[in-house]
């Protein structure tokens, strides 16, 4: 009787037990399944297919992937997109992680002025891309933006150039003012990695007479590899997706002169259509979505895997 | 003594270094507040000289004509709204995957942890045929339920993490009490964890603030704008009145930047929460 009631007990227990987690995790779960996992399924369906608009036509296979890569009219396009990624890369890892790392090893030294310089160097990256986009076009108008002026005062007016308005500065203009908002997010994120490193390893290095020089390259480079890891990992793909600050500051086209064309602006233009583009075309944009998806995807799992391997090997 | 005067110069440049950069960031800041008092004429004529009164007209040309102000209320309905559905589920599946024992449950937890690899931008095209056959394009609550549904992986990662660490012992000697599940996570668990709340809101309360990118697409109507997209409409009207535009900026950058400031220490860390281990 006992041992009956006993088991009894224990059955409703886990019954109860098990509607309680399905309590807990149904919601989050439809949440997500509904607007991340189902449409991100969707996308590799949708790529398929043919579309007229918002209709669904004939499913074509994989020429909708074939018309975006072999088709001169549109390849073009696309390369010339995908290589201004690129560049947006690469720029970015020199200049705006460059400098956070020699940020982050001068705040290592515990200056004074650490919090504030901390804070500080922070402040852009809480900032709205869109508020920092339109500011720094305003700064950089031709005629009325402050580093023309600037540039005029100090006698420099031949260096006055429309930055946003020429096929060579206008890239370059853009990476520059994309280091500005969010150099303070590397920067903080290796400080973190350095403050881990233990203190005596760096204590005992410069009582031997090692240069601050020789500290940095031999004993703080190798023990924050996995920070670098990191950054090197969100660099590549933000700016895979670079999306914002071209749109903001030069607009859909990419212009001038695709210079500041990228891969995010030239999906936003297949799949919701533009001047240049024509009429949305959802299929080859699904198409662009999946080769997008798929290229980030592996060169970060490929990324991660070759700097990890790093890490191992040099501590 | 050739050694002493080195270090002397090193540390030298180093704060000329440091401080360099932080003029670079204030300084533009600084401009931008300064050119949203001054008039147009202002502006072209004496751009670097400071403005002559503290003149709040542009200010007053915003709140009074502009849809600005509009725009402000619906990025707080949306940020607010979609950060406390966030927490709210993102703890109930935290919860079940870090306190429980149970099978599948390394399967549930894999399943949340994969949104981390999905950058949902790229799903954009299903997804708004999906939300218009909901009814939820040109809809806020279609931008809370996108936001929560991007920011929950995150969210699970970051709080699971912390409620791993907490001892059994609480809720062993609760449940031998009699308290009900329900109550044990309630009142005893989820008040400890509430630091990592605030890190894993601020994570995901800031790019929420900010975007711009799904607004873009799913709104339409002014009234529904969010503010990072409503400037640009904004701009688009007010495009040769830069000192307008200039306190447009400021008044868009003043409510994250005086939480910022207050809340220093925990933006810094929730901020950067998913790239510290």
């Amino acid at each position: 009787m006992d041992d009956a009631d006993y088991a009894r007990a224990k059955r409703r227990r886990a019954r109860n037990l098990k509607l309680w987690l399905a309590f807990l995790l149904a919601p989050p779960a439809a949440i997500l399944i509904v607007f991340v996992f189902l449409p991100m399924a969707s996308a590799v369906l949708y790529s398929l297919y043919e579309w007229d608009g918002l209709v669904r036509k004939e499913f074509i296979g994989l020429e909708n992937f074939a018309d975006i890569l072999l088709n001169p009219n549109k390849n073009t396009l696309l390369f010339n997109a995908f290589w201004n990624n690129v560049k947006v890369f690469f720029s970015l890892m020199i200049v705006q992680n460059g400098i956070a790392l020699v940020l982050a090893l001068l705040l290592a030294r515990n200056p004074r002025g650490y919090r504030f310089y901390q804070v500080v160097f922070f402040v852009p990256v809480i900032l709205s891309t869109v508020i920092i986009g339109f500011q720094w076009k305003m700064f950089l108008n031709p005629v009325f933006g402050l580093v023309n002026k600037a540039l005029h005062y100090v006698g420099l007016s031949d260096w006055a150039l429309p930055w946003l308005g020429l096929p060579e500065t206008a890239l370059p203009s853009m990476l520059l003012v994309n280091s500005w908002h969010w150099f303070g997010f590397p920067t903080l994120v290796f400080l973190a990695a350095i403050h881990r490193i233990p203190k005596d390893f760096i204590e005992a290095a410069r009582l031997d007479g090692a240069s601050e020089w020789r500290i940095a390259r031999e004993i703080i480079w190798p023990l924050m590899a996995p920070a670098v890891t990191i950054i090197v990992v969100l660099t590549f793909i933000g700016s895979f997706n670079w999306f914002e600050i071209p749109y903001i500051m030069n607009g859909l086209e990419g212009s001038p002169q695709g210079s500041t064309d990228m891969l995010g602006l030239l999906f936003y233009r297949t799949a919701f259509g533009s001047v240049s583009a024509g009429g949305s075309d959802f299929g080859s944009g699904s198409a662009l979505a999946v080769l997008m998806f798929i290229f980030i995807f592996v060169f970060s799992i490929i990324a991660t895997k070759y700097l990890t391997s790093r890490e191992v090997e040099m501590s | 003594m050739e050694k002493k005067r080195n270090a002397g110069f090193e540390t030298w440049l180093m704060h000329i270094f440091l401080g360099g950069s932080a003029l670079v960031v204030l300084y533009p800041i600084f401009m931008m507040v300064m050119s949203g008092f001054k008039t147009n004429a202002e502006i072209f004529g004496t751009p670097f000289a400071l403005p002559k009164s503290l003149n709040f007209d542009n200010y007053a040309v915003i709140w009074n004509t502009t849809d600005v102000p509009r725009y402000l209320l619906n990025s707080t309905i949306v940020t607010a709204i979609s950060v406390a559905v966030l927490l709210i589920t993102g703890t109930m599946a935290a919860y079940a995957i870090s306190r429980y024992k149970f099978r599948g449950s390394i399967m549930v937890s894999l399943f949340f942890l994969a949104g981390l690899m999905l950058p949902l931008r790229l799903a954009i095209i299903p997804l708004f045929v999906q939300l218009k056959a909901m009814g939820l394009v040109d809809n806020l609550l279609g931008l809370i339920f996108i936001y929560t549904a991007m920011s929950l992986p995150s969210t699970v990662f970051i709080l699971t993490g912390f409620l791993r660490a907490l001892p059994s012992e609480l809720e062993d000697s609760a449940r031998v009490d009699g308290a009900s599940e329900l109550r044990i996570m309630v009142q005893i668990m989820v008040p400890l964890i509430t630091p990592a709340m605030v890190i894993a809101g601020i994570y995901n309360a800031v790019p929420i603030w900010n975007d711009f990118f799904f607004p873009l697409i799913f709104i339409q109507t002014p009234e529904n704008k969010t503010l990072a997209q409503g400037l640009t409409s904004f701009f688009g009207e007010y495009s040769v009145n830069f000192g307008v535009l200039y306190a447009g900026l400021t008044l868009a950058a003043l409510p994250v930047v005086a939480v910022f400031i207050i809340q220093s220490k925990r933006f810094i860390a929730g901020m950067t929460a998913g790239a510290i281990k």
